[in-house]
C-alpha cells in the first residue's frame, strides 16, 4: 500500500464504530484515502465515505479501537487508494490491505492502480468459452468452468470447500495450451489454519511461485476485509490484462466480506435491506464479481472462484442469493453428501454453470458432452424422486424402471462424484463415466440424446 | 437562465449542490470539473439533490454544477438499431474509443452517427399541411427496418416548404421547413424526446393478436399479446435470462429493445456476439438488424440503471410510432427497483416495505402502462405496439417480496419460474400451475382463424390433464403409483408426455429452439389424441403397459427435436402411425 503525498490535517469530531467524523475539512474528495495518526505516532488507513458541509465521514480499515478525539488527526492523501503492481508480486504474501506480510520489502512498482477498478465495457468483453480442465469429474462433466467465468462455491461451515478449491487451483489447466497461469488467493476473515492450508497446498504443488496471496485472517481488523478482495482483483487484472496471464482468483470467505459491509452500514445508520444488510449489497458485490472476464484484444483472463459459507446452509440467505444473481452459476456443496463421506460433496441439482454450453462440445471437449450431461442431470433428478418414494412405499413398491434409476443414483455418487483429492481425471475419463451412468438405463428412457450419439457411446443392453 | 451552483456534499451517486435556485426538477446537469452527467431529483431552497450517472470517486465539494436546461432525453433518428447503449444512450463502442476496455468518466458522444448519410425518400410534398406525427419520408435504416421520418410530437406542425428531393442526406440536414403563424421550424431526420414522458398516440386498441415467441409453454399455454405486459420472476439459476434471450431472438416483432439493467456484463456480450449470426426466421436477415441493446450492468453506476428503463421504453415507443410491433425486454426490473431504493435511502426518505420507497408501486405502474397497441398520431394511418416484458429477481426466490407483488398488479401474463423444475433440468422452468395469462381469451380468436378452430378446446384439454396430474401426484407421493387405477395412471403418463414433449424446450438445440405455431398445435393435438385413444384402449381391456410401450411414444417425445418446422407431413405420419399402433394392440387381453 502506498500513502505518499499528503495534503491536509484535520481534527476528529466524532468516533463511532469503524467510522470517524472529521471536522474543518476543506479539500477532501469522495472516496479519497485518509491517513489517521495518533499522538503516539501510530498510523492507520481509511477512506472518505461522505463529504460535505465541512465534514467528512471516514471509514477506518484497522478499526477505531484506541483512537481518541483529542489525540488523533486525519490527513487527506489527495488520491484514492492504490495498489503498487509489477511482475514481482508473484510469489509474495501480503496482508489484507496489500502490504507485504512475508518480511520482504515492498515490491518495486511498475505502476500504481486504483483498487476500485473501473467497470469493463460490455462492448469490449470477449465472451468466455475456453474450457478449463480442473480434473474434477463433477465440475468438468456437469458444471464446466471456462476462462473468465465467475463460479462461486456455496458451502456451509465445516464442509470440504477448501479441499475442492485447492484441488482446482492445483489441477486447473487448459487442454492443449501452455499459457502463463497464475493464482491469486485472498483470505477474507478466515481462520489462520485455512489460509495456511492453501499456502501449503500451493507450495507443495510448486504453484506458489506463480501465486499471490492476500491474507486477512479472522483476528485481523474486520473493516480491512472491504479492501482485501479489491487489492487482490487489482493485482489479478494487472497480471491478466497487462501481462497476459490466465489468472484464477480464489476469494474466501465472501460471507465475512458482506458482514464487514453490514457493520459499516449500521454505523452510518443507513436504512437496512434484508437481514440488516445494506440495500446496496447487490451493487457492491457486483463491483467485485464483475471484475472477472476476458477482454477483446488482450491475451489474459480473470477467472473467479469466490467461496462463501451459507449461514445455516440457507441458499436463500441474502449473501448466497445476491451472489447467485451476479455470478455465472454456482457450485453447491451438499450437507447430506458430506455427511455420507462423499468427496467432493457437490449437490449437482442445485449447481449450475451458465457458461458451460459455450465451453463444451466439438472442438473443446466432445460433441456429445452437452446431451449426455443433460441426460445424467435428468436421470439423477429422477433417482432422487425414486429414493424419496422408496422411503415411503419401500423398495418392493417400486417398478422395474424405478429400480434402474436407483442404480443410476448409486453409480453416480460412488463412481462419478467420488474421487480423491489428488486424482486428476481427464475429460475423456469423465465422459466415459457419464456414459456408463446413462447405459444403466434402457434405450427408450434416453430422451435427451440424439440417436447418433446413443449408437456410438451407449453400452447398455 | 441555466443554474450554476457548487457542490456542497457527496455520498456515492448522490450529490447536493447549492446556488441551484434556477434548476428544474429532472433537469440534467453537469457535475464537477470532470463534467459528469447528473439529474436533479429534489429541490430544497437553492439546494439541488442530484443523482449522478457516473462514478463520483474523487469528486469534491466546491466543484461546479451547471444546468443544461433540458430534461434527460434521448435522440431519436436512424442509426439506433444495432447499437449497444449505456443507461443514458451513450454508445458503448464510442466510449471504448475514448477510454479503452474500461468505462471512463465525463465522456460525451452522440448517440448515433450524425454525419452518416441515409437515402431519404419523401412521401410528403411542398405545401402539405402536416401535424405532429405525420410521416414526411422514409429512410432504410437496416435491411429489416424502414425508418419513417416523422414530424416530432412536440412540433407545432404547419405548412411544408423547402422539402428536399429524394437523395442521400445526413442527420443534420434540414429536410424541410414547416411554417406556422409566420414561424419557420426546420425538420431533420432526428429529434429529442424526454425519457420520462410517454410519447403521445391517437388511440389505444385491445390486445388481441398474440406475440408469437416460438416457445411452446408461452405461445400455447401462457400467451402474451402484442401490446401486452408480462413478467417473468424467478430465483437465480431458473433460466430467466435464457428465456428472455429466446423471446428477443424469436418474437414476431419488427424491433426488439433489450435492456440489461443491473445484470451481468457477459450476458450483453453474449447478445452482441450471437445476434449478428442468428437469422430472423421470417426474413432470413441477421437478428441484430432489428435489435437495440441498452446495457447498464450491475457494476456500472447505479443511477444510470434507474434511467436505462426509461431510455429503452422511449426508443420502443418511437419505433411503435412508425407502425411497428416492438418488444421490450427488461432484465431485471428488480435491479431497477434497487436503484430506486438506493437513491431513496440517500435522500433519507421514509422507507416502505424492505426499505423500498413508497412510490415503487406507482413507478412500476407508470412503466408497464407505456405498453399497448395503438394507432399512431398523424398520417398515414399506422398501427404499432409496444410489448413490455420484465424479469423480476425476487430475493431468495420469494414471490411475496415487494417488487414481485407490485409487478403482479400491473401485468397480465405471469410466467413463474420454479427452482425445483430448474434443478431437475426442466427448461424453460415455467411452472404451469403458478403461471397465468390474462390474454388467453383475447387471442384464442387469432389461433382459431389462423391455425385451427379446435385450438382453444385442445389447449384447455391438455391443460386440464396437467391440473389433474398435479392432484394425483399428491396421492402418489403418499401411497405410491400402484394406488391409482389404470385410468389415472394414464393421466400421469400423458402429463409426462406433455412435460417432456411440449413444455420442455431446448434453446440450445438447432431445431427445438424455435417452434412454429403449426408445429405447436400438431404436437399438442398428437398428445391429446394419444390420450383419447389410450382411454378408449383401456376401456377395451388393453393393459396400460402395452400402451406405455408403444414405439410411437418415444417418437412423440423426440418429435420436438427431430421434426423441423418445414416437415409437417412427418407429424401427420406420426399421427397415422399412432392410430395404427393403437389398432394393433386393441383386443390384446390382460394375461395373468
Amino acid at each position: 500500500m502506498t500513502t505518499k503525498g499528503g495534503v491536509q490535517y484535520s481534527k476528529i469530531a466524532e468516533i463511532k464504530g469503524p467510522l470517524v467524523v472529521v471536522d474543518d475539512v476543506e479539500n477532501a474528495a469522495f472516496d479519497e484515502l485518509v491517513e489517521i495518526e495518533t499522538t503516539e505516532g501510530e498510523r492507520r488507513l481509511g477512506k472518505v465515505l461522505e463529504v460535505g458541509n465541512g465534514k467528512a465521514i471516514v471509514q477506518v480499515f484497522e478499526g477505531t479501537t484506541g483512537l481518541s478525539i483529542s489525540g488523533t488527526s486525519a490527513k487527506f492523501v489527495g488520491k484514492v487508494m492504490e495498489m503498487p503492481v509489477s511482475k514481482e508480486v508473484l510469489g509474495r504474501v501480503f496482508d489484507g490491505l496489500g502490504r507485504p506480510k512475508d518480511g520482504l520489502p515492498d515490491p518495486i512498482a511498475d505502476k500504481f492502480i486504483d483498487i476500485n477498478g473501473e467497470p469493463m465495457n460490455p462492448e469490449q468483453r470477449e465472451y468466455p468459452k475456453d474450457f478449463i480442465q480442473t480434473g474434477v469429474s463433477v465440475i468438468d462433466g456437469l458444471i464446466t468452468l471456462v476462462r473468465g467465468q465467475k463460479l462461486p462455491i456455496f458451502s456451509g461451515s465445516g464442509m470440504s470447500h477448501n479441499l475442492l478449491a485447492a484441488q482446482i487451483a492445483r489441477q486447473a489447466s487448459v487442454v492443449g495450451t501452455n499459457d502463463d497461469f497464475a493464482v491469486v488467493f485472498a483470505a477474507i476473515g478466515v481462520q489462520y489454519s485455512e489460509a495456511e492450508y492453501f499456502r501449503r497446498s500451493l507450495e507443495e504443488s510448486g504453484a506458489l511461485k506463480r501465486s499471490v496471496l492476500f491474507l486477512n485472517t479472522a483476528d485481523d481488523p474486520a473493516i480491512e476485509r472491504i479492501i482485501t478482495p479489491r487489492v487482490a482483483l487489482t493485482v489479478a487484472e494487472y497480471l491478466a490484462f497487462e501481462l497476459g496471464m490466465h489468472v484464477l482468483v480464489i476469494l474466501t470467505d465472501m460471507t465475512n466480506y458482506a458482514e464487514a459491509l453490514r457493520e459499516i452500514s449500521a454505523a452510518r445508520e443507513e436504512v437496512p435491506g434484508r437481514k440488516g444488510y445494506p440495500g446496496y449489497l447487490y451493487t457492491d458485490l457486483s463491483t467485485i464479481y464483475e471484475r472477472a472476464g476476458k477482454l477483446n484484444g488482450r491475451k489474459g483472463s480473470v477467472t473467479q472462484i469466490p467461496i462463501l459459507s451459507m449461514p445455516s446452509d440457507d441458499i436463500t440467505h441474502p449473501i448466497p442469493d445476491l451472489t447467485g444473481y451476479i455470478t455465472e452459476g454456482q457450485i453447491v456443496v451438499g450437507r447430506d453428501l458430506f455427511r455420507q463421506g462423499v468427496y467432493p460433496p457437490i449437490n449437482i441439482l442445485m449447481s449450475l454453470s451458465r457458461l458451460m454450453k459455450d465451453g463444451i462440445g466439438e472442438g473443446s471437449t466432445r460433441e456429445d458432452h452437452a446431451e449426455v450431461a443433460n441426460q445424467v442431470y435428468d436421470a439423477y433428478s429422477r433417482a432422487q424422486e425414486v429414493r424419496a418414494l422408496a422411503g415411503i412405499v419401500g423398495k418392493a413398491g417400486l417398478t422395474e424402471i424405478d429400480l434402474k434409476y436407483m442404480d443410476v443414483g448409486e453409480v453416480f455418487e460412488k463412481e462419478f462424484l467420488t474421487q480423491a483429492t489428488d486424482e486428476n481425471r481427464t475429460i475423456e475419463e469423465t465422459l466415459a463415466i457419464l456414459w456408463k451412468i446413462v447405459s444403466k438405463l434402457p434405450k427408450n428412457e434416453i430422451t435427451k440424446i440424439k440417436d447418433k450419439y446413443v449408437d456410438q457411446y451407449y453400452q447398455g443392453k | 437562465m441555466t443554474a450554476q451552483g457548487r457542490i456542497v456534499w457527496v455520498s456515492g451517486p448522490a450529490v447536493r449542490a447549492d446556488g441551484m435556485s434556477d434548476a428544474k426538477m429532472y433537469e440534467t446537469v453537469t457535475v464537477g470539473d470532470s463534467k459528469l452527467v447528473g439529474e436533479v431529483i429534489r429541490l430544497t431552497g437553492d439546494v439541488a439533490f442530484i443523482q449522478v450517472y457516473e462514478s463520483t470517486s474523487g469528486l469534491k465539494p466546491g466543484e461546479p454544477v451547471v444546468g443544461t436546461g433540458n430534461p434527460l432525453s434521448v435522440l431519436l433518428g436512424p442509426g439506433i438499431i444495432g447499437q449497444l447503449y449505456d443507461g443514458i444512450q451513450r454508445p458503448l463502442k464510442e466510449l471504448s474509443k475514448a477510454s479503452g476496455s474500461f468505462i471512463g468518466k465525463g465522456i460525451t458522444t452522440t448517440p448515433v452517427d450524425m454525419v452518416k448519410t441515409y437515402h431519404f425518400v419523401p412521401v410528403a410534398s411542398n405545401g402539405d399541411e402536416v401535424l405532429p406525427g405525420n410521416v414526411i419520408g422514409t429512410v432504410q435504416e437496416t435491411d429489416l427496418i424502414e425508418h419513417s421520418i416523422m414530424v416530432p410530437p412536440n412540433h407545432p406542425g404547419g405548412k411544408i416548404s423547402n422539402l428536399v428531393s429524394e437523395g442521400d442526406y445526413n442527420l443534420e440536414t434540414e429536410l424541410a421547413t414547416v411554417e406556422k403563424a409566420g414561424q419557420n421550424v426546420p425538420l431533420k431526420m432526428y429529434h429529442k424526446w424526454p425519457v420520462r414522458k410517454p410519447r403521445p398516440y391517437l388511440k389505444r386498441y385491445d390486445a388481441t393478436v398474440p406475440l408469437l415467441t416460438g416457445q411452446r409453454v408461452i405461445d400455447t399455454f401462457f400467451p402474451i399479446a402484442k401490446g401486452g405486459t408480462g413478467s417473468i420472476p424467478g430465483a437465480f439459476g431458473t433460466g430467466k435470462t435464457v428465456t428472455l434471450h429466446q423471446i428477443a431472438k424469436w418474437a414476431d416483432s419488427q424491433v426488439v429493445v433489450y435492456i440489461g439493467c443491473g445484470e451481468r456484463g457477459n450476458e450483453m456480450t453474449e447478445v452482441l456476439v450471437e445476434f449478428p449470426h442468428l437469422k430472423d426466421p421470417r426474413s432470413g436477415k441477421p437478428l441484430m438488424d432489428r435489435t437495440v441493446l441498452v446495457a447498464n450492468t450491475s457494476n456500472m453506476p447505479v443511477a444510470a440503471r434507474e434511467a436505462s428503463i426509461y431510455t429503452g421504453v422511449t426508443i420502443a415507443e418511437y419505433y411503435r410510432d412508425m407502425g411497428k410491433d416492438v418488444v421490450l425486454v427488461a432484465d431485471s426490473t428488480s435491479r431497477w427497483a434497487e436503484a430506486l431504493r438506493e437513491m431513496s435511502g440517500r435522500l433519507e426518505e421514509m422507507p416502505a416495505e424492505e426499505g423500498y420507497p413508497s412510490y415503487l408501486a406507482s413507478r412500476l405502474a407508470e412503466f408497464y402502462e407505456r405498453a399497448g397497441r395503438v394507432r399512431a398520431a398523424g398520417s398515414p394511418d399506422r398501427d404499432g405496439s409496444v410489448t413490455l416484458i420484465g424479469a423480476v429477481s425476487p430475493s431468495g426466490g420469494d414471490f411475496t417480496e415487494p417488487v414481485t407483488t407490485h409487478t403482479m398488479r400491473f401485468i397480465k401474463t405471469f410466467w413463474a419460474l420454479d427452482a425445483k423444475l430448474a434443478y431437475s433440468r426442466h427448461y424453460p422452468s415455467i411452472n404451469w400451475m403458478n403461471s397465468y395469462s390474462g390474454y388467453l381469451g383475447d387471442i384464442a380468436k387469432w389461433w382459431g382463424e389462423n391455425i385451427s378452430e379446435d385450438w382453444f378446446s385442445i389447449r384447455n384439454e391438455a391443460y386440464g390433464i396437467l391440473q389433474r396430474e398435479d392432484t394425483l401426484k399428491e396421492i402418489v407421493k403418499l401411497l405410491g403409483p400402484d394406488a391409482l387405477p389404470d385410468e389415472e395412471k394414464l393421466i400421469l403418463e400423458i402429463a409426462r408426455m406433455i412435460k417432456i414433449g411440449l413444455l420442455q424446450q431446448n434453446s440450445f438445440d438447432d431445431v427445438d429452439t424455435y417452434c412454429s405455431p403449426e408445429k405447436q398445435f400438431k404436437l399438442l393435438k398428437l398428445v391429446v389424441d394419444f390420450y383419447k385413444l389410450g382411454q378408449q384402449s383401456l376401456k377395451e381391456g388393453t393393459p396400460l403397459s402395452a400402451i406405455r410401450e408403444l414405439p410411437v411414444v418415444t417418437l412423440i417425445l423426440k418429435a420436438r427435436m427431430n421434426i423441423k418446422d418445414d416437415e409437417m407431413p412427418k407429424l401427420d405420419k406420426l399421427e397415422n402411425d399412432m392410430k395404427e399402433q393403437f389398432k394393433n394392440i386393441s383386443g390384446v387381453k390382460v394375461t395373468n
